[in-house]
C-alpha cells in the first residue's frame, strides 16, 4: 500500500542535551512525515539540529520526548536486536565523518553491512564491488581508509550505505567533501535509487544539491521553519 | 551471522593491529612463563636436595663423637655395635677414620679432603658403587694391604686419560695400589663427594691416622623401615659403652639419614612455597598487565563498535567477536608462554635444573586466560550496550 502509510513519521520530537544552565534544546518539537519514494533535503545553519534529527531518523539516538515511527512501527518500542535489524535492513546511513573502520580495506568496509545480514562471502564480494564501481572506486577496493583521500573515503561510505539496497537512505552531508564531478555521480546514484522507489533523506548546505530534491525542509534552532 | 563468520571477523580484528596484538600476547607470555619457570626452579632444587640425600643412603646411621680427642669411639665400640643379639636390626657396622691426605703420582699431586679408612661394608652402606676395578676385600683389611679405591674427581685430576687401576700412588709417604674407581655420585653443595679415596682402615691407621679415636661409625640398618629401631638398639649399647660425661652431655651423637632427608625435604618445601608466593605475585602483576592492555584495546575500539552497531551489527555478534579476539590472544599468548617455559626448563637456571610442576602450568594458563577473557569481554560488553551515537562520540 504505497503512500498510505508514511515511511518516516516523526511526532513532536524533542532532544535535550545537558541540564540546568547548560541545557541545550537541539530539537524543539519537530513533526515530520516522509512518504515512500520521497526525496527530501534538510537544510539549515550549523547548530540548527540537522545532525541530531538525522541520528534519530537513523535509529542511532533516541528522542528525549515524542515518538518516531518507521513504516508504522514505533522505534521506541523495539528491542536492541530488533533495532539492529532495522539499521541493517531498512536504513543506509552516510556519516559526515565517514566512519570507516580503520586498517580495513575499502571493499571489506563496504561488505560489513552485508556480513551482518548473513549474506555469503562470494555474493558479498560481488555486491560490494558493484557498489564501489557505482561510486567510481572499484580500482581502490584494496586500499585502507588512511590511503584514500577525504572524497574517496566519503564515496566508500556512500557505497557502504548503498550496498544493502535499503528502502531508506539517510545521508549527512554526503557531498560535503566531493568535487563537482563526484558530487554529480553520487547525486545520480541517489536519483536512480529514488526512481527505483527508495526513500532518501539528506542533509546539505549546498543549494544546488538541495534543489535536486523533491522536497526541502529548513531547520532553525531545532524547529522546522519551512 | 554464522559463528565461522564471526571467527573470521575476530581474526581480521587481531590481524588489523599486529603490534598491539603481539604486545598483548607478549604480556601474557611473560606472565605465564615466569610463573611456570619459578615454580619449576623451586621444585627442581627441592628434587636435587632429596636426590643428594638419597644418594648418601637413607638406611644408615652415623655415630659421631661429641668430645674432641681421645676416649671417644674406638674399634671396640664399633665391634660392640655389631651384635646380632642386642642389635638385630643392624646389617653392618663400618668404623671410619677420615683424614685429609695428599696423593702423588708421576710428579703431580692432589689433595683429597677425605681419605677414608674403613671396612669393605662401607661401600654398600654409604651407597658408593665401584665403577671400574673392584673394592678392597675383608682380607685386604685384615692384612692391612696398601690398596685404595679413588673417587672420580681424583681419577680425573691425577690420571687424565689413563686407567688408574693397578697404578701405584703415594699417599702420606706410603705407596698404595689403586684397585678401583668409585662410581660418580651427585654431591651435596659445598663438598665434592667424588673427591675422595678409600682404603682399608688398618692400613690407613698404620700409615697416616694412627691408632687414636675413630672419626665416626657408619651403621647400616636392615631396611629403611628399620632405621629407627636400629637407632634405639645402638643407643642402648652406646650408652653402656660411652656413658655421658659429668656435665650430663652425651659422649656421642647419631645422625639419622632419613631424619636428615625429612628435614631437608621440609626446607625444600618451604622454598617451593616461597617461590610459589613469588610466582603468585608475578601472576598478579602479569594479570594486571593483561587487564590493562585489554581495557585499553577495547576502549580504543569503542568508536569501531559504534560504527558496527550503526551498520546493524547485533550486540551478540559484537560481543562474540571481541570475546573470540580476547580468547585467541590469551590462549595463543598463554600457549607460547608454556612453550617458552618448557624450553627454558631445559637449561640450568642459577645452578638448578628446573622440574616443571604440571599444576603450575594449569594454574598459570587458566588464570591468564580467565583474566584476558574477563577484562577483554567486560568493556566490550559495556561498549556494545551503548547507543551507537554514544559509542561513536566516545573519545
Amino acid at each position: 500500500m504505497p503512500g498510505s502509510r508514511p515511511v518516516l513519521d516523526v511526532r513532536d520530537v524533542t532532544k535535550v542535551y545537558g541540564e540546568g544552565d547548560t541545557l541545550v534544546r537541539a530539537l524543539d518539537g519537530v513533526t515530520l512525515r516522509v512518504d515512500r519514494a520521497d526525496y527530501v533535503a534538510i537544510m539549515g545553519s550549523s547548530g540548527s539540529g540537522k545532525s541530531t534529527l538525522m541520528n534519530i531518523l537513523g535509529c542511532l539516538d533516541v528522542p528525549s520526548t515524542g515518538a518516531y515511527l518507521i513504516d508504522g512501527v514505533d522505534v521506541g518500542s523495539l528491542s536492541d536486536s530488533q533495532l539492529a535489524l532495522v539499521r541493517n535492513r531498512l536504513i543506509g546511513f552516510v556519516f559526515q565523518a565517514f566512519n570507516l573502520i580503520p586498517r580495513t580495506s575499502a571493499v571489506a568496509n563496504v561488505e560489513l553491512p552485508l556480513a551482518y545480514s548473513g549474506i555469503r562471502s562470494a555474493e558479498r564480494r560481488r555486491r560490494a564491488m558493484f557498489a564501489l564501481d557505482l561510486v567510481g572506486l572499484a580500482d581502490r577496493a584494496g586500499h585502507q581508509p588512511n590511503q584514500l583521500s577525504g572524497g574517496q573515503q566519503q564515496r566508500v561510505a556512500v557505497a557502504r550505505a548503498l550496498v544493502t539496497e535499503p528502502a531508506l537512505l539517510l545521508a549527512d552531508e554526503p557531498t560535503g567533501n566531493l568535487d563537482s564531478h563526484a558530487t554529480e555521480e553520487v547525486l545520480a546514484v541517489f536519483e536512480d535509487l529514488n526512481a527505483a522507489g527508495r526513500t532518501i533523506v539528506l542533509i546539505t548546505h549546498e543549494d544546488e544539491v538541495g534543489a535536486r530534491a523533491d522536497r526541502l525542509i529548513t531547520l532553525f534552532d531545532g524547529r522546522i521553519v519551512s | 551471522m554464522s559463528p565461522w563468520e564471526i571467527l573470521r571477523f575476530a581474526l581480521r580484528g587481531i590481524g588489523a593491529n599486529k603490534l598491539r596484538s603481539s604486545l598483548t600476547m607478549l604480556g601474557i607470555l611473560i606472565g605465564v612463563a615466569a610463573v611456570i619457570l619459578l615454580v619449576a626452579v623451586g621444585n627442581g632444587s627441592a628434587k636435587a636436595i632429596s636426590d643428594r640425600i638419597e644418594a648418601l643412603g637413607t638406611n644408615t646411621l652415623t655415630v659421631m663423637s661429641t668430645s674432641r680427642g681421645s676416649g671417644g669411639l674406638t674399634m671396640a665400640v664399633a665391634g660392640a655395635l655389631d651384635d646380632p643379639v642386642l642389635a638385630p636390626d643392624v646389617a653392618s657396622v663400618s668404623p671410619v677414620v677420615s683424614t685429609s691426605a695428599t696423593l702423588t703420582y708421576d710428579g703431580s699431586d692432589h689433595e683429597v679432603s677425605a681419605f677414608v679408612g674403613t671396612t669393605p661394608d662401607w661401600f654398600t652402606a654409604s651407597n658408593f658403587g665401584v665403577g671400574s676395578g673392584s673394592a678392597f676385600t675383608a682380607d685386604d683389611e685384615a692384612q692391612a694391604r696398601r690398596v685404595t679405591v679413588i673417587g672420580q674427581t681424583v681419577a680425573e685430576e691425577l690420571f687424565p686419560g689413563i686407567d688408574p687401576v693397578g697404578v701405584q700412588v703415594t699417599i702420606g709417604g706410603a705407596l698404595f695400589t689403586v684397585v678401583g674407581v668409585l662410581e660418580e655420585k651427585s654431591s651435596s653443595g659445598f663438598q665434592d663427594a667424588n673427591d675422595t679415596a678409600v682404603a682399608p682402615i688398618s692400613a690407613v691407621r698404620q700409615v697416616i691416622a694412627g691408632y687414636g679415636a675413630l672419626s665416626s661409625i657408619l651403621v647400616e640398618a636392615r631396611g629403611s623401615g628399620m632405621v629407627d629401631t636400629a637407632q634405639s638398639e645402638i643407643t642402648t649399647i652406646l650408652d653402656r659403652k660411652l656413658p655421658a660425661g659429668s656435665s650430663g652431655t652425651a659422649a656421642y651423637r647419631i645422625q639419622n639419614a632419613s631424619q636428615l632427608l625429612e628435614t631437608q625435604t621440609e626446607t625444600a618445601d618451604t622454598f617451593t612455597t616461597l617461590l610459589g608466593a613469588v610466582a603468585a605475585i608475578s601472576l598478579l602483576v602479569g594479570g594486571i598487565g593483561i587487564t590493562n592492555i585489554m581495557l585499553v584495546t577495547v576502549t580504543e575500539r569503542t568508536r569501531e563498535i559504534g560504527i558496527r552497531k550503526a551498520l546493524g551489527a547485533p550486540r551478540r555478534v559484537i560481543l562474540t567477536q571481541f570475546l573470540i579476539e580476547a580468547t585467541l590472544l590469551s590462549v595463543i599468548g598463554g600457549g607460547l608462554g608454556v612453550a617458552a617455559a618448557v624450553l627454558g626448563s631445559r637449561f640450568e637456571i642459577v645452578g638448578v635444573r628446573p622440574v616443571i610442576v604440571p599444576s603450575s602450568v594449569v594454574l598459570a594458563l587458566g588464570v591468564s586466560i580467565l583474566i584476558g577473557l574477563f577484562f577483554g569481554g567486560l568493556p566490550a560488553a559495556r561498549a556494545a550496550r551503548l547507543r551507537p551515537i554514544d559509542a561513536l562520540r566516545y573519545e
